[in-house]
């Protein structure tokens, strides 16, 4: 059982982070596996005595760090050597300036797409499981653990494998046979559970209570806290590579709404650091229509998200009760933002509109971000004057099933020369 | 009406540790209210000041997530399976 804190020594040591805080409440926790208030339930995030002083020499300590997440160490909560231990060292993804699409879009202000389909086991989730490794380590948790829909369990896996824990995920029994095999292949144990996503986040709730889950880390559940920092990296890379720039707008996907609430709270760090010139930014969130609970609620005008029952292609994003929904509408709001949102035949034509223009081949998340974008600025919500990032959060190949019926070879033809006249194509 | 409610970790020290313990009641309203008798300062915990479920709970009859059926009305037949679990979530 966790014990409030009073004062800011921490027993382990992460860095610069000193403490769990409760997002409602307020209430303090040592820094431990836990992730709900005891108060109140509230999701707990973790509290940091970030550095003070000069930011030219925090800014010039970052650029000599790894090409890697581990660059920003002095803002997660890790250990100060933290780049010297097996991780699978992800971030640091291209961001790409997508000229092509921007005159497709009609954007003049610079669009660029965040690319995260780099990260070692191909989507963003390498970025957060690496931070709740770090805390696995420091907790002395010995088997990692996981509930998802396909991206997390692999990244779990690979995680687990470089930095020598075991590793028992779990993941809905009719996943695509795709993220079956991605999830399995890295070894450790993979367990279908027979229900839905939330049937089998539920599982590993009442497993982290129970004493078959002692000594697991469970990097979505009592990691939270640490795991959902990985995500302001984000938000750091972005105004790094934009040369320490805030952008203009951003466009996140949402699921449980968790991704977009730590890349604002990125962006707040880099001004208060003096990292970044302090100047408004907009955040757009970004929904499939078949799971729409927070931009429902966003055009609405409500402040609390009403959960829905997904049915929608885009399945990583297929969270219908999201847990910082509520959040999300406060970030949107603030920064006069919006969340919007598309439906399933607009994230594929999205899909292959970002192939077509870039090469970059985005799995549904993908072209959730780039058709609310198209979207966006046709209902004049974004300017298309201004620095935009859309996100891709992960790669084309994973979500297969999604473009499969819509793509396939322009023509089938005997091999000889006059077959191939015959059909047409000039090239 | 007899049933089976899952504490979670979080809120064993008003069960004395115990995971899981046996409440009365025809609906979930009754059900916290008899846990309330008995292990007293948990409807607190569930409830806000306005006496709704706390909105990072979730609680399950049967495993039937009861926002999606009557809230604290749904009815929990005799036998049934409650479970009291902190939202929590994947996905970006």
């Amino acid at each position: 059982m966790a014990v409030q804190v009073t004062e800011t020594t921490p027993a382990v040591a992460l860095g610069p982070a000193v403490a769990l805080s409760c997002r409602e409440c307020g209430t303090r926790f040592d820094l431990g596996p836990i992730f709900a208030c005891q108060e109140c339930f509230g999701p707990l995030e973790v509290a940091y005595d970030l550095p003070s002083g000069d930011p030219e020499s925090l800014r010039k300590q970052i650029e000599a760090g790894p090409n890697n997440i581990w660059r920003y160490a002095p803002l997660l909560p890790v250990p100060a050597d933290v780049a010297d231990k097996p991780n699978l060292n992800p971030g640091f993804t291209k961001l790409v300036k997508a000229d092509n699409l921007a005159r497709e879009l009609g954007v003049t202000g610079g669009l660029y797409v965040k690319d995260d389909s780099g990260n070692p086991t191909h989507s963003f989730k390498d970025r957060v499981v690496a931070i709740a490794v770090e805390a696995a380590r420091a907790f002395g948790f010995t088997t990692l653990s996981c509930s998802s829909t396909g991206n997390l369990a692999g990244a779990v896996g690979a995680a687990a494998r470089r930095a020598g824990f075991k590793s028992c995920v779990f993941i809905p029994h009719d996943l695509e046979a795709g993220k079956v095999v991605m999830a399995a292949v890295y070894g450790g144990d993979l367990v279908g559970i027979e229900g839905n996503y939330d049937d089998v986040n539920r599982f590993c709730s009442e497993l982290i209570g129970d004493p078959l889950g002692e000594g697991w880390g469970f990097v979505n559940v009592n990691l939270r806290p640490y795991y959902g920092e990985g995500s302001k990296t984000l938000a750091y890379e972005i105004c790094e590579q934009l040369g320490w720039q805030l952008p203009d707008q951003i466009v996140i996907p949402i699921a449980s709404g968790s991704q977009l609430t730590k890349i604002d709270k990125g962006l707040k760090e880099l001004i208060a650091l003096g990292l970044v010139e302090d100047k408004p930014y907009k955040i757009f969130g970004a929904q499939a229509e078949g799971c729409s609970p927070v931009s429902t609620a966003f055009k609405a005008g409500h402040d609390v998200v009403r959960p829905q029952k997904p049915n929608t292609i885009a399945k990583s994003l297929a969270i219908g009760n999201p847990a910082d929904g509520p959040y999300v509408l406060d970030i949107a709001r603030r920064t006069g933002g919006a969340v919007e949102d598309v439906n399933d035949e607009q994230v594929v034509d999205a899909i292959k509109l970002l192939a077509r223009t870039e090469g970059i081949f985005a799995e549904t998340a993908g072209g959730v971000t780039v058709g609310v974008t198209k979207k966006l600025i046709e209902d004049g919500l974004l300017d298309p004057t201004l620095t935009t990032v859309v996100l891709n959060t992960g790669d084309g190949l994973k979500t297969l099933d999604a473009v499969a019926p819509t793509s396939g070879p322009t023509a089938t033809i005997r091999p000889d020369l006059d077959a191939f006249r015959a059909a047409g194509l000039t090239g | 009406m007899s049933v089976k409610v899952r504490i979670p970790t979080i809120l064993r020290t008003y069960t004395g540790g115990e995971a899981e313990v046996v409440a009365e009641g025809a609906t979930l309203s009754e059900v916290i209210a008899d846990l309330e008798k008995n292990h007293q300062g948990i409807a607190a915990r569930v409830l806000d000041d306005a006496g709704k479920l706390r909105r990072f709970v979730n609680v399950y009859v049967n495993d039937d997530d009861v926002r999606f059926e009557q809230g604290l009305e749904t009815p929990t037949p005799d036998g049934a399976g409650i479970s009291i679990i902190p939202a929590v979530a994947g996905g970006c």
